[in-house]
């Protein structure tokens, strides 16, 4: 039998408030425990929240990026539970009346094609706390630090179809809430964090199957290897004659592999209920247009402006704008180096290669925006040939110069294009290669354009990589030819 | 110096006549002697109060004394107050030594006021009687057989036995006016809203305010104008000025029209009540306002959707009591679960674990609406008849009580012990303020007239109450007790 | 609506409050006529009524995002009955 995999994502995206959604303590990430957790966030008795426009307005823009409806009114409720990083026993969230409703997110799959994936709705959230589980007598400790930290919560429809979809949205999310400023989408940290919701059914089937819920898919990487693992166990499962049940599981990427959460697990009953501590949240249309405003080019527009008005590829402008920090550094490169496709050809093959190789992120890169664009702008004016640039980046990666000029200097890698000093080069060449020569006019003129490659890098290497290549052939065509 | 007023004892530490040390050591002289059987302070603060004492002492020397500095107050012991316990009445907070001062703690610490303690509640105020009390019941001056109400109980018998002349209590369905009406004082719940809830210990955040316990209305307008007020940090309270209270304390009554909610003269009310009620309002009439009677059409519905609403907002508000950043926690855990139960189960009384499991049964899955929602839209038709009457009548006036207060140990049925606040429950549904003011006795019980105004309407609330205490003297009446000895 | 034992355990459990069997068959007794008294609701005519969350047409203040709070660890963990290290402790919590 045929099999369809129907996925949808919970993504929880801290915001990046300075300060809590509830309370004026710091969100900073890493401090000592506890430190940054105060009244409000601990829970004392009496104590009561006030609501940050921060998170408010991240929210909204959020919405904004993603086409999505804001509603007038939005409302916050409790959702009720006990845990130890839970401070109150609830925690503050919007069941009912989300600050953004129904929008919709464009992701490019691998074939260059766009889909787009609906978001259901989503909502502002407070963050739990952290429970530590080094041995303390046999105790858990508890930091609260991170409590009332200000969350978003994507929520998207099961509208999509295979673990890439899926990596392909989160990706998208991430993009979108950093290109906003939103959130540092620091996933090592915590910053974004993801819920799957995974089921199968036969393809062609209207109806969905039972679905597994996989938490604690905190990376790219994880999502698509924790979706690939619960499609196939569950397949395995219907193809024995088994059944899905309803469960939350845990992706462990040691092992690469989801687990039952708890096999006693208890029907969970939230009570959610308005919070009768916050007020509703009613939001302008003067606001909101404020906000929508002050939006920056969001990845949709930038791939619209990379393909249209530079004239990059359909992949080329998708895979320059899937970021914020690869989108301007690319502009940047651009900019310095004054020709779109040569800037798109050189982040995307020579940086990109290396930062892949290497493992590091691109705002890690050792070889600045402005060096890589100054190294651009020599090739473009032909100060150099191909091969000396791949020289040249070597050299700014290793640190051996502060900007291409200096190192093209320092090792002599300007170009020849002195027509004169490239015969003499030539001549030369062909009066030290007489075997060489005899064996080319001998031949076959279909079989000459091969045998001049020897040629050519004789007098490449003697002008040590400089000669101007094209120059070198054209010269060297007329004078083995037309002797 | 025990049976004046505020106002009065304000003139006298203007004049010179004792200062504020004096008073207080007199003050702390006396609930020595007599609050053993009283019980109406849990924690009595001293060395704190004399500090102070000595504090608004000096201001006073060097002309910095405003209206509150040195004036002797107590505070219900569901306030915050930094560094003191603050127990709300429950063992879960026997050991809990507050680190900060609630917002009203904060004011009236600013404006000069000697807090000389905490008093005794009914536990996280749930209750009428202050029965529900860990630190055992307190006892009505007027007649310690009988209870104070509650939950309130121990702020008003301490006013009314002139241990204190004035203190804050907290109404989240009657716990001020039902206690003032009991013990004979003067009690205001002011408009939801009208003082800030931070640092008030949390029973049913859409209903508790909190409010002044005195003997006159006069000082009920003083310490309302001194505790009022919008608070950043309380999201529900008000951004809107304070007026001064005491300005509009001598406005003419001459044309009032007063409403009498003929669902409050009902089955139930006892005819010693009735009656002392009936003769208040009369005495209106001579001041030359107008009668009229007026209906409530949905008062027999604000028990049941209170007992809703409230203990489901509760059993949520008391989730944080889970014996792990504060509070009570039982020894030995043998994992999670055993300490949040046990510690729940061992700091918790009675009544708090009989709402805890109402709200959370009727909060869980499947009963939502049918409880919850439905509890909520009943709310919108019970505000809707006091805007409704409001058009017609300035004030409605009737008992606060249907009884005068009972005997203790009395009502062993939590029902019947529920149905006590038939008079005062609705005013917190729909948010208005409400006042009960000192009309005479039953049995030798008192008896306490209510006033309910509109939303904001404190100001005509407090006028009104003035205007009679102007011209009866219930609130000047002192119990026996303590007497003898004073 | 009638309540039985078992929905009084489950309350208990979700508001994580330990009862022994005589209490827990005390408060069936107990909330039974409590909700008895409550279901008068069930007879009035809402439809079409809004919910009233809160006794005001009040809207959310916002606060300006800004950090206005200090470390006080050393002060709000006085009351705590479980810190080491700054952290408050529980019994092992299994994931």
């Amino acid at each position: 039998m045929q099999w369809e995999a129907v996925i949808g994502l919970e993504v929880h995206v801290q915001l990046a408030t300075q300060s809590k959604i509830f309370s004026g303590a710091s969100t900073a990430f890493g401090a000592e425990p506890n430190t940054q957790a105060c009244a409000v966030d601990l829970g004392l008795p009496g104590v009561l929240p006030v609501l940050n426009e921060g998170a408010v307005a991240m929210a909204v823009k959020f919405g904004l990026g993603i086409d999505a409806e804001i509603p007038e009114t939005s409302i916050f409720d409790r959702k009720n539970y006990f845990y130890p990083d839970l401070p109150k026993g609830y925690q503050t969230s919007q069941m009912y009346q989300p600050i953004v409703g129904p929008g919709e997110v464009e992701i490019t799959l691998d074939d260059g094609s766009a889909k787009r994936i609906r978001v259901h709705h989503a909502h502002l959230e407070e963050d739990a706390g952290k429970s530590l589980h080094e041995d303390y007598h046999g105790m858990t400790g508890i930091d609260l630090n991170r409590a009332g930290t200000p969350l978003l919560e994507i929520v998207s429809e099961p509208d999509m179809r295979s673990a890439k979809e899926a990596a392909a949205y989160l990706k998208a999310i991430h993009a979108i809430v950093t290109y906003l400023g939103i959130s540092d989408g620091n996933m090592a940290e915590g910053s974004m964090r993801c819920d799957v919701n995974v089921s199968v059914r036969p393809r062609g089937q209207a109806s969905l199957g039972t679905r597994a819920e996989v938490k604690n898919v905190n990376s790219f990487r994880f999502v698509e290897r924790a979706i690939a693992f619960e499609i196939e166990r569950q397949v395995e499962l219907l193809e024995d004659g088994g059944s899905v049940i309803q469960e939350t599981r845990l992706y462990d990427p040691e092992n690469d592999e989801t687990r039952s959460m708890r096999t006693k697990e208890e029907a969970n009953d939230y009570r959610y209920f308005p919070c009768p501590d916050l007020l509703p949240v009613v939001l302008d249309q003067a606001y909101v247009d404020h906000l929508r405003a002050s939006l920056p080019e969001l990845p949709s527009e930038k791939r619209a402006r990379f393909q249209n008005e530079l004239g990059l590829s359909a992949y080329d402008a998708s895979v320059l704008s899937s970021s914020r920090a690869m989108a301007e550094y690319f502009e940047a490169v651009k900019d310095a180096g004054g020709d779109a496709k040569l800037a798109a050809n050189w982040v995307q093959v020579e940086l990109a290669g290396r930062l892949n190789k290497e493992g590091l992120d691109i705002a890690d890169s050792p070889v600045s925006a402005a060096q890589l664009g100054g190294l651009v702008a020599r090739v473009k004016d032909e100060t150099i040939n191909g091969k000396a640039a791949k020289k040249v980046f070597a050299a700014l990666w290793d640190g051996e110069g502060d900007t291409a000029d200096s190192i093209i200097d320092a090792q002599g890698l300007r170009q020849v294009t002195d027509s004169g000093a490239i015969e003499a080069m030539v001549d030369q060449v062909i009066a030290d290669s007489p075997v060489q020569v005899a064996q080319y006019r001998e031949a076959d003129p279909d079989k000459r354009g091969k045998m001049i490659g020897y040629f050519v890098g004789q007098v490449m290497k003697a002008s040590r990589g400089t000669a101007n290549p094209q120059q070198v052939n054209a010269l060297l065509k007329d004078k083995l030819d037309n002797a | 110096m025990h049976d004046k007023t505020l106002t009065e004892l304000a003139a006298a530490l203007a004049a010179g006549e004792f200062s504020s040390r004096e008073l207080t050591e007199a003050l702390l002289a006396r609930i020595d002697r007599l609050d053993g059987e009283l019980n109406s302070f849990i924690t009595v603060t001293a060395d704190a109060a004399l500090e102070a004492a000595d504090r608004a002492d000096q201001a006073r020397a060097s002309g910095q004394a405003g209206p509150l500095t040195g004036l002797p107050l107590a505070l219900k012991d569901i306030f915050c107050t930094q560094g003191v316990r603050t127990s709300c009445g429950s063992r879960m907070l026997d050991n809990f030594v507050s680190p900060y001062d609630a917002s009203v703690v904060e004011k009236l610490a600013a404006a000069g006021s000697v807090s000389l303690g905490k008093t005794n509640m009914d536990e996280f105020a749930m209750g009428s009687s202050n029965e529900n009390s860990y630190y055992g019941p307190v006892k009505n001056p007027w007649d310690l057989a009988a209870v104070p109400g509650g939950s309130s109980g121990g702020s008003a018998a301490a006013v009314a036995a002139g241990l204190v002349p004035a203190a804050l209590g907290t109404d989240t369905g009657g716990s001020i006016r039902q206690p003032a009406a009991f013990c004979g004082i003067t009690g205001l719940k002011p408009t939801y809203g009208r003082v800030s809830r931070y640092g008030m210990v949390a029973y049913a955040s859409s209903l508790d305010q909190a409010g002044p316990m005195a003997r006159s209305a006069e000082d009920c307008a003083l310490l309302l104008g001194a505790i009022a007020g919008h608070d950043l940090r309380d999201s529900t309270s008000v951004a809107r000025g304070v007026p001064d209270y005491r300005e509009t304390l001598e406005a003419s009554l001459s044309g009032l029209k007063i409403g009498l909610p003929k669902e409050y003269f009902g089955d139930g009310l006892s005819p010693a009540v009735e009656s002392a009620v009936r003769e208040a309002i009369r005495v209106y009439e001579s001041l030359g306002a107008s009668v009229r009677e007026v209906s409530l059409p949905h008062t027999d519905l604000a028990i049941p959707a209170y007992y809703v609403i409230a203990p489901a907002e509760a059993s949520s508000n008391l989730s944080r009591f889970d014996g792990v950043r504060f509070g009570h926690r039982c020894e030995n855990p043998t994992d999670l679960i055993d300490l949040y139960k046990r510690s729940r189960a061992e700091g918790f009384g009675e009544e708090v674990k009989r709402r805890i499991l109402i709200g959370t049964h009727t909060l869980s899955e499947g009963f939502f609406d049918a409880y919850y929602k439905k509890a909520q839209q009943v709310r919108r038709l019970i505000r809707q008849d006091f805007i409704d009457a409001f058009e017609d009548v300035d004030v409605l006036m009737g008992p606060a009580s249907p009884t005068p207060a009972f005997d203790l140990g009395a009502k062993s049925d939590p029902v019947a012990m529920y149905l006590q606040d038939v008079y005062t429950i609705a005013i917190n549904l729909a948010g208005i303020p409400g006042l009960s003011v000192p009309a005479g006795f039953a049995n030798g019980r008192p008896v306490g007239l209510q006033i309910l105004g509109p939303h904001f309407a404190e100001a005509r609330l407090l006028n009104v109450a003035h205007r009679f205490q102007q011209s009866t003297d219930w609130h000047r009446r002192q119990p026996a007790f303590g007497k003898e000895n004073a | 609506m009638a309540l039985e034992p078992e929905d009084v355990r489950r309350a208990a459990h979700l508001a994580r409050l330990g009862l022994d069997d005589h209490e827990a068959a005390g408060y069936v007794d107990d909330l039974s006529r409590i909700l008895e008294m409550v279901d008068r609701l069930q007879a009035v005519e809402t439809d079409g009524v809004a919910p009233l969350a809160h006794p005001l047409d009040a809207t959310q203040r916002l606060r300006a995002d800004e950090v206005t709070e200090t470390d006080q660890r050393e002060r709000f963990q006085r009351c705590a009955p479980a810190v080491e290290n700054g952290l408050y402790l529980v019994p092992r919590v299994v994931e």
